[in-house]
């Protein structure tokens, strides 16, 4: 019965143009795992490009992407220059990178990976998009390591918005990796594992750490840190909950906050607070590329699903480092990201036909229910109703709970004033995605890096749902906010622009209805053509 | 759960529409869906109502300027659309476009380049004319399903998310209700409107309904300050600026897809983003420096000539199939009107729908997406294709 095959040169099949440059195995995330990663690939003899987008522009940095950087970054961020040879200063595994044979492309950000698969048929391969400051390209690979790493879960108080507060991976890639920080006195949110890690990086540093602050009654890591702590004046206050500061044209000049129980407040002064309650895998690039991720409490949020810490639901995709999940809410230590990053190259080069044994896996410690640490504090917070939660379209958590209409739409209809998460909540479990469009949380130029998790958590308390319940909000390409004049095919292929249509280009669609079967019916399909769509 | 005097498949915006169409006559109705509402193409579109080609164009044009208020809840829908060119050939397509719409009754004015900038400032030096249309307008697609929901459900009309469909029943000639994941639901009357699971639920019980579900993309930039005039497309681009400020636009090359009766399985943007980005840049080419945050994706069906379907076929004789064949945001509130009448009356009381029946289809061959090409194609398959 088959007659011969159509083709239809409208879709976009073979119009995706070839990459502009192809690699064997793509590894992002320039961190002590994706370095490792791409060292060992390169060793055993694959071709290797290793991209990592610091630099980051001060103009993402200013929308915490893709940390909760909370303006408390100095001006050296702005000489690129100089912060390029301060990344390769604070990595050694970057110089070793080079001199492996691996390509590496430092300030170099990642928007986009697409494979072929179902809904993808038309790819010419699998591709990843790039970009500078300058212009976006692309690259072709046949195996891509995502070692993107972990960010901050931020949590809403009163002033959180200034300048000062921010997360506390955030604050060790400004003392670190960009030797760029602007605080001197420190007030840091947790007593879990990260508050402390957080707490002795800053001392080491020389930087002065006023307070641990905990919403929880008990101090969530061992006691013989919070002694070593106090030894050094560090106060540890449980049992509070932050409710804003004095601040100035500088940002924070402190914290104040309020006994849970005798409703007293305090304030120390401090110009930063650095919110370490947990760290959560950054999955935007897996979720663009459609692997699969789950709810993973003790692994700080969603999380790849993989069966190794290796693989994952993709073919050709793997993960290395703190993506895989951060236990209890912390990183991975060095030694662990080096293993992670090796067991990563080794599983892409045994799946290009390398004859290679991968290491033995690292044994997890199973630290503590990260998720429950942060449903703590979200519970906590759900006391302080009015703070704004979405800081890019000023949502407040009460606005949120409310499903309220953005103000510019003026004040609800009195059918919309009745309206609220629990009317939405008679239909179904809550769903981030679909509040979101209701009340705009999530939806600004930052793309949920600073709310995501919290809107989420929120979500939860205020529908009496277990966090994992909530979906992921999902993520899309571009994950990195660039022009529309960068993002731009200007070298874009004659058969793309010879065909565009603004629709499906599908014959006589927009025929006036009144023509249809008439003479007059092949002259409008004749006149409208491409762009009567409207 | 109950079933309901008339159901509903599919709380896509033709569904709801419908659903509080016959709600507002006193029917007894139940929507069911696979997911939430207006989940898939319904709330991922560009929001566009100026349909001149759709014989319920001039209902379609009644209807919107009074959705806010007959619904209750805001549709952010704003009146009026200027679509200009930067080359003269698009020019020309859009001055042909304003003389169908002339012809029908509509005004619409002719704009030199300086009075399309002063409408539109972020457009740039490039621009060549266009035309403002005094009717038609856009409006937020995401807020308008939920509209139709919850004005659905203030009616007393009920919404089960979560409840695909598997199987429609009969009994004799007639359809006696729907077999679903939550268990079977009566009913006297069913109103198919499910989208690309439609052609599945349909032929069991003897009814053609040929579709290819395709995907098509928009992109999304930060906000930029409120233009005179939001609604303002062209350059072979679809879309607005939003009242917030974004510029959402969407065109270009579409995918075609297989769905399975769960639905889509994923909704992935593409590389061809980038040929979005650079086609809002040269239509605004003051707006180049905003930032893009996101793209989108939706999956719609289209019928073998691109037309709707809104037939209450004569057997059985208790069901109405309604899909707009991937252009029914716009038309909803025409559309929705439409299907009670079908419903509640046999018959259209406001337009000829006699060319959008199933009937048309009875010859169309089985192997259609085939010869037409609409089925998914490598890339390795389309350059063989396209180097004959």
């Amino acid at each position: 019965m088959s007659a011969q095959r159509g083709f239809d040169r409208i879709s976009q099949a073979g119009k995706v143009p070839p990459p502009d440059e192809r690699v064997q195995i793509l590894v992002v995330g320039g961190g002590i795992a994706g370095a490792s990663a791409a060292i060992a690939a390169a060793k055993a003899g694959a071709s290797v490009m290793l991209v990592d987008e610091n630099p980051v522009g001060p103009g993402l940095m200013g929308l915490d992407t893709p940390l909760y950087f909370g303006g408390r970054y100095s001006n050296a961020v702005q000489a690129q220059g100089r912060m390029v040879e301060q990344i390769l200063a604070s990595n050694p595994l970057l110089e070793a990178a080079f001199e492996a044979g691996v390509d590496v492309r430092l300030g170099v950000y990642v928007w986009g990976a697409f494979t072929p698969g179902w809904g993808l048929a038309s790819l010419p391969g699998a591709i990843a998009g790039l970009a500078d400051e300058e212009r976006a390209w692309t690259v072709g690979f046949e195996r891509l390591i995502l070692a993107t790493g972990a960010r901050d879960v931020a949590f809403a108080f009163q002033g959180w918005d200034q300048p000062g507060v921010m997360g506390a991976r955030a604050f060790q890639a400004l003392t670190g990796r960009y030797d760029a920080f602007s605080g001197r006195r420190l007030v840091i949110l947790g007593t879990g594992e990260l508050a402390i890690q957080t707490a002795r990086t800053a001392l080491a540093g020389g930087f002065e750490v006023a307070a641990l602050i905990d919403v929880s009654e008990a101090f969530q890591g061992p006691s013989s840190a919070a002694a070593e702590l106090r030894a050094v004046g560090v106060e540890i206050l449980l049992g509070q909950i932050p409710v804003g500061g004095p601040g100035g044209v500088e940002g924070v000049e402190g914290l104040a906050f309020r006994d849970l129980a005798s409703g007293a407040t305090r304030t120390f002064a401090c110009d930063t607070v650095i919110e370490a309650i947990s760290l959560t895998p950054v999955v935007e690039l897996l979720d663009v590329l459609g692997g699969a991720i789950a709810p993973a409490p003790l692994f700080g949020g969603h999380a790849p699903v993989s069966p190794d810490g290796t693989a994952t639901s993709l073919a050709n995709v793997f993960i290395a480092g703190d993506v895989v999940g951060t236990p209890g809410g912390v990183g991975m230590d060095e030694d662990a990201a080096r293993v992670s990053g090796h067991r990563a190259a080794q599983a892409a080069l045994v799946s290009l036909g390398h004859d290679v044994t991968l290491d033995p896996a690292l044994a997890h410690e199973p630290g503590f229910d990260a998720l429950a640490y942060q449903m703590t504090w979200a519970r906590a917070l759900m006391a302080e109703p009015d703070v704004i939660i979405c800081q890019c379209e000023e949502v407040t958590r009460a606005d949120l709970v409310a499903v309220k209409p953005p103000t510019y739409l003026g004040p609800p209809s009195p059918a919309q004033a009745r309206r609220d998460l629990a009317s939405l909540l008679e239909d179904g479990p809550p769903n981030q995605d679909q509040i979101k469009r209701l009340t705009r949380a999530c939806m600004g130029p930052c793309q949920a890096r600073r709310c995501r998790e919290q809107v989420a958590l929120t979500l939860a308390c205020a529908s009496n749902a277990a966090p994992t319940d909530v979906p992921l909000a999902g993520y899309r390409a571009p994950v990195r906010a660039l022009p529309l004049k960068v993002l731009a095919a200007w070298d874009e292929s004659p058969e793309i622009a010879r065909y565009w249509d603004v629709w499906m280009g599908i014959p006589g669609q927009w025929t006036p209805y009144d023509d249809i079967g008439t003479e007059r019916e092949a002259l409008s399909a004749g006149i409208l053509g491409e762009g009567g769509h409207a | 759960m109950r079933g309901a005097s008339v159901i509903v498949i599919g709380a896509g915006v033709t569904g709801l529409s419908s659903a509080w169409w016959l709600a507002r006559s006193g029917a007894d109705v139940l929507v069911i869906d696979k997911g939430i509402v207006g989940w898939e193409a319904s709330g991922r579109n560009g929001g566009g109502a100026s349909h001149y080609h759709s014989p319920l164009f001039h209902e379609e044009q009644r209807l919107w300027p009074q959705m806010d208020e007959l619904l209750g809840y805001t549709t952010e829908y704003r009146r009026e659309r200027v679509i200009f060119a930067t080359t003269e050939h698009h020019l020309d397509n859009y001055r042909r476009m304003a003389e169908i719409c002339r012809g029908l009754g509509y005004r619409v004015d002719d704009l030199d380049p300086a009075q399309v900038r002063g409408f539109v400032p972020l457009a740039g030096d490039n621009v060549t004319g266009g035309i403002h249309l005094r009717f038609g307008g856009q409006a937020n697609p995401q807020r308008t399903v939920q509209a139709y929901a919850w004005a659905l459900q203030d009616l007393g009309g009920r919404i089960a998310q979560h409840t695909p469909a598997l199987r429609i029943l009969t009994e004799g000639d007639r359809v006696s209700g729907v077999e679903t994941s939550q268990g079977v639901l009566g009913c006297d009357h069913l109103v198919v409107a499910a989208g690309p699971q439609a052609e599945a639920l349909l032929a069991p019980i003897g009814l053609r309904l040929p579709l290819a579900p395709s995907r098509a993309e928009m992109i999304v930039t930060e906000p930029a300050p409120l233009m005179p005039v939001g609604g303002a497309d062209g350059n072979g681009l679809y879309g607005r600026q939003t009242l917030r400020g974004n510029l959402a636009y969407g065109g270009g090359p579409h995918e075609w897809l297989e769905v399975d009766a769960l639905g889509p399985r994923r909704r992935p943007s593409t590389p061809v983003l980038r040929n979005l980005a650079r086609r809002v840049a040269e239509l605004l080419p003051r707006g180049a420096h905003l930032r893009v945050i996101r793209s989108w994706a939706g999956v719609v069906e289209n019928t073998p000539d691109g037309r709707p379907v809104l037939d209450r076929p004569a057997d059985p004789g208790n069901l109405t199939v309604a899909t707009m064949s991937g252009v029914g945001f716009g038309l909803s509130p025409a559309t929705g009107h439409a299907v009670r009448d079908l419903v509640m009356d046999g018959k259209c009381s406001f337009a000829d729908l006699g060319k959008l029946t199933l009937a048309r289809f009875k010859d169309t061959p089985l192997d259609w997406r085939e010869r037409q090409g609409w089925l998914p194609t490598t890339h390795e398959e389309a350059l063989a294709a396209m180097a004959v």
